[in-house]
């Protein structure tokens, strides 16, 4: 770049002739290891690099995946944080490159890049009651920190996961929050919208549950994920509850081709939701959760 | 803004023969000179091969929804006003390939896309568009994840900025305050002058490698004339009558139910014209091909707008439905949230937008209705 261009940007422009930044567009190929269906139309792949190393990411990041020929999606990564030696990604099939996702089989590869985007703030929580609200497939993208949260269990107060589904047959992870719900230092409540079959737990939506309590509004930080209109009602059922809204997190969904700020398409309001995103505080989105079509 | 680079050295005197051996240099660098030139009914920024490409004689009338040729009565070849699109086209081009994948025994391979083509000169890049280039740049280049085919183009770029002599009737770059001034960014600027019938370019270097070749073409200093009608043609171009209220429309995110939303969408095609003529619209889209054994796959990287439906698509639908939304989408972010992200606006006052509407929807009536200073 001439000089008078690169002052005009005071900005440092790392000069790429000399040193070469990685395209973030490249994606980097993937080996699935293992595939294991947690639903009718939701399954989860354990992926390695095909050219060997880790992959490290913080809870509640994503990557975009792309599959030989079809495309690319954005998808949250729901592993272990701690565990960097493979890459957890559940997804639901619900268009053309998730439902190609699902047909590939272990062995298969497919292209990876990232991981982009903020996290949960596990750390900023110590000393506090964590809440986990999470709505149908939104509980991927919890289950990072979740994690992260147990492996540092006695930072907390309280640690409660409230999870809602459509039906019995929604439930992710069934097996897991079982497990979960067995253990003494953790709370799991589980609410469907719809019984089905011999279902004998909570029916309704996921802030009933919120209502009920059972943890300290004044000492609380939740971490809230699901459809956007289902985050907006969880919000504002911790506030009501008496919860900070400085203290309420929530990870937004948009359309995303890059991930990483130059596509454009994220965009909402001020925010690029891919790097700004997806991860806000409640309280510095809540106005544009107002605004229709935003 | 100061240039830092400026020696304030007196400025050389280019006529026609001194310009065409500018870009005869310029081209002996081994670059890819792109300019001003005829094609289409109007004048384009295209490939040419010497100064006889540039529109000699030719200007343009630009108003709301309309565009023409027309013939000056001399023979400036930088007197057009603007070409429909700016210099995007060659720094961020609409089809870029991001790479290529091929099959083998097991998975795939990723190949990164090609190097990019020689080196750019840009000849008669105006101020507004020195602005949107910058503006660019901090959008590809001042961020954790930049954009290193656009990093090398604008890098490796020799710029011969011009400054405007006249404004269009769309031009507001005044208000924006982006021009017509060319101030920074340049390597060198030219102002085309007539003195006593003497067609010349006042000619400044803005860089180093600029002042080098300027010294290199032996041309005789300008003399008091020259510069005085310089600073006469600046000034006749900040005459301009199209004002935005660009402090005012910082404030049009305030307004997200305002009616004239409506008002706009009746008229609004949500055709995307503004978005690919704007010089500093972005957004992009991408694109996967294979060939018929589905062995080799490419992904391509395209120009997109936010005025189509597909744009805002995640599962369940767009999330804007409606041409409000999308017209509010793109001036809010142009003029509003574009400062919360890069700390200015995205709008350089250049009134593309404006003339290739076709319906000849005017931003700066749009931003001053909603902001609530309606001018009658």
């Amino acid at each position: 770049m001439n000089a008078p261009l690169r002052d005009a940007l005071h900005a440092p422009v790392r000069d790429p002739l000399h040193a070469p930044v990685r395209d973030p567009m490249v994606p980097v190929p993937f080996r699935i290891e293992k595939v294991r269906r947690d639903l009718s139309d939701t399954f989860t792949m354990e992926l390695v690099p095909e050219a060997g190393g880790e992959f490290a990411f913080q809870p509640g990041q994503f990557n975009m995946l792309y599959v030989f020929g079809v495309g690319e999606v954005p998808i949250s990564i729901s592993g272990d944080p701690a565990d960097r030696s493979v890459l957890v990604h559940t997804t639901r099939a619900v268009g053309q490159v998730t439902e190609a996702l699902d047909a590939l089989k272990p062995g298969d590869s497919l292209g990876v890049r990232g991981p982009f985007g903020t996290s949960w703030p596990v750390e900023s929580a110590f000393g506090h009651d964590l809440v986990f609200v999470a709505g149908g497939v939104g509980l991927a993208p919890l289950r990072p920190a979740i994690y992260q949260a147990m492996a540092n269990r006695q930072r907390f107060g309280r640690v409660i996961v409230l999870y809602g589904a459509r039906t019995p047959e929604d439930i992710l992870y069934k097996k897991e929050l079982e497990r979960w719900r067995g253990r003494f230092d953790l709370d799991v409540l589980v609410t469907v919208d719809r019984a089905t079959g011999k279902w004998g737990g909570n029916v309704g939506v996921v802030t009933n549950l919120i209502a009920r309590g059972g943890f300290d509004p004044l000492n609380t930080t939740s971490f809230v994920c699901g459809p956007e209109v289902m985050m907006r009602y969880a919000a504002q059922a911790l506030e009501k509850k008496g919860v900070d809204t400085g203290r309420i997190w929530v990870s937004v969904e948009r359309n995303m081709k890059c991930g990483c700020g130059l596509c454009g398409h994220c965009q909402w309001g001020p925010h690029f939701t891919c790097k700004d995103g997806p991860v806000f505080r409640y309280d510095r989105v809540a106005d544009l959760f107002q605004i229709r079509e935003l | 803004m100061a240039q830092p680079n400026s020696k304030s050295t007196t400025p050389y005197l280019l006529d026609m023969d001194g310009l065409a051996a500018l870009i005869s240099a310029l081209r002996r660098q081994g670059r890819q000179i792109v300019g001003p030139r005829l094609a289409d009914d109007a004048v384009i920024y295209d490939d040419i091969e010497t100064a006889a490409d540039l529109p000699a004689g030719w200007g343009s009338e630009q108003a709301g929804g309309h565009y023409r040729l027309k013939r000056r009565d001399d023979n400036a070849v930088f007197g057009y006003g603007l070409a429909p699109q700016g210099w995007k086209r060659q720094l961020y081009p609409p089809r870029q390939k991001l790479f290529a994948a091929r099959r083998q025994a097991g998975g795939f391979t990723v190949e990164p896309p090609p190097p990019p083509a020689p080196p750019l000169a840009l000849i008669g890049v105006r101020a507004c568009e020195l602005a949107a280039i910058a503006r660019q740049a901090k959008v590809f280049g001042d961020r954790a994840f930049a954009d290193p085919g656009y990093q090398t183009r604008l890098s490796s770029a020799f710029i011969v900025a011009v400054q405007c002599a006249e404004a269009q009737a769309t031009c507001f770059c005044a208000s924006m305050g982006t021009g017509p001034e060319v101030t920074a960014g340049f390597d060198i600027k030219l102002t085309e002058v007539f003195v006593q019938k003497h067609h010349g370019f006042v000619a400044e270097a803005g860089s180093a490698q600029g002042a080098k070749l300027l010294k290199a073409l032996k041309a005789p200093a300008a003399g008091p004339a020259e510069i005085k009608a310089a600073g006469v043609a600046v000034k006749n171009a900040a005459r301009q009558n199209k004002h935005l209220d660009a402090e005012a429309a910082r404030n049009l995110v305030a307004h997200p139910d305002h009616p004239r939303w409506d008002k706009v969408a009746e008229r609004c095609l949500s055709c995307g014209n503004c978005t690919m003529v704007c010089p500093t619209c972005f957004c992009t889209t991408v694109e996967d091909v294979t060939d018929l054994k589905g062995d080799n796959a490419e992904r391509w990287r395209k120009w997109d707008s936010c005025f189509t439906m597909d744009f805002s698509y995640i599962h369940g639908g767009a999330v804007r439905t409606e041409t409000r939304s999308r017209y509010r989408q793109w001036i809010t972010h142009k003029l509003s949230t574009w400062v919360d992200q890069f700390g200015e606006q995205g709008c350089v006052g250049c009134g593309r937008c404006v003339t290739w509407c076709p319906v000849g929807i005017d931003i700066t009536e749009e931003a001053a209705a909603i902001t609530g200073q309606e001018r009658i």
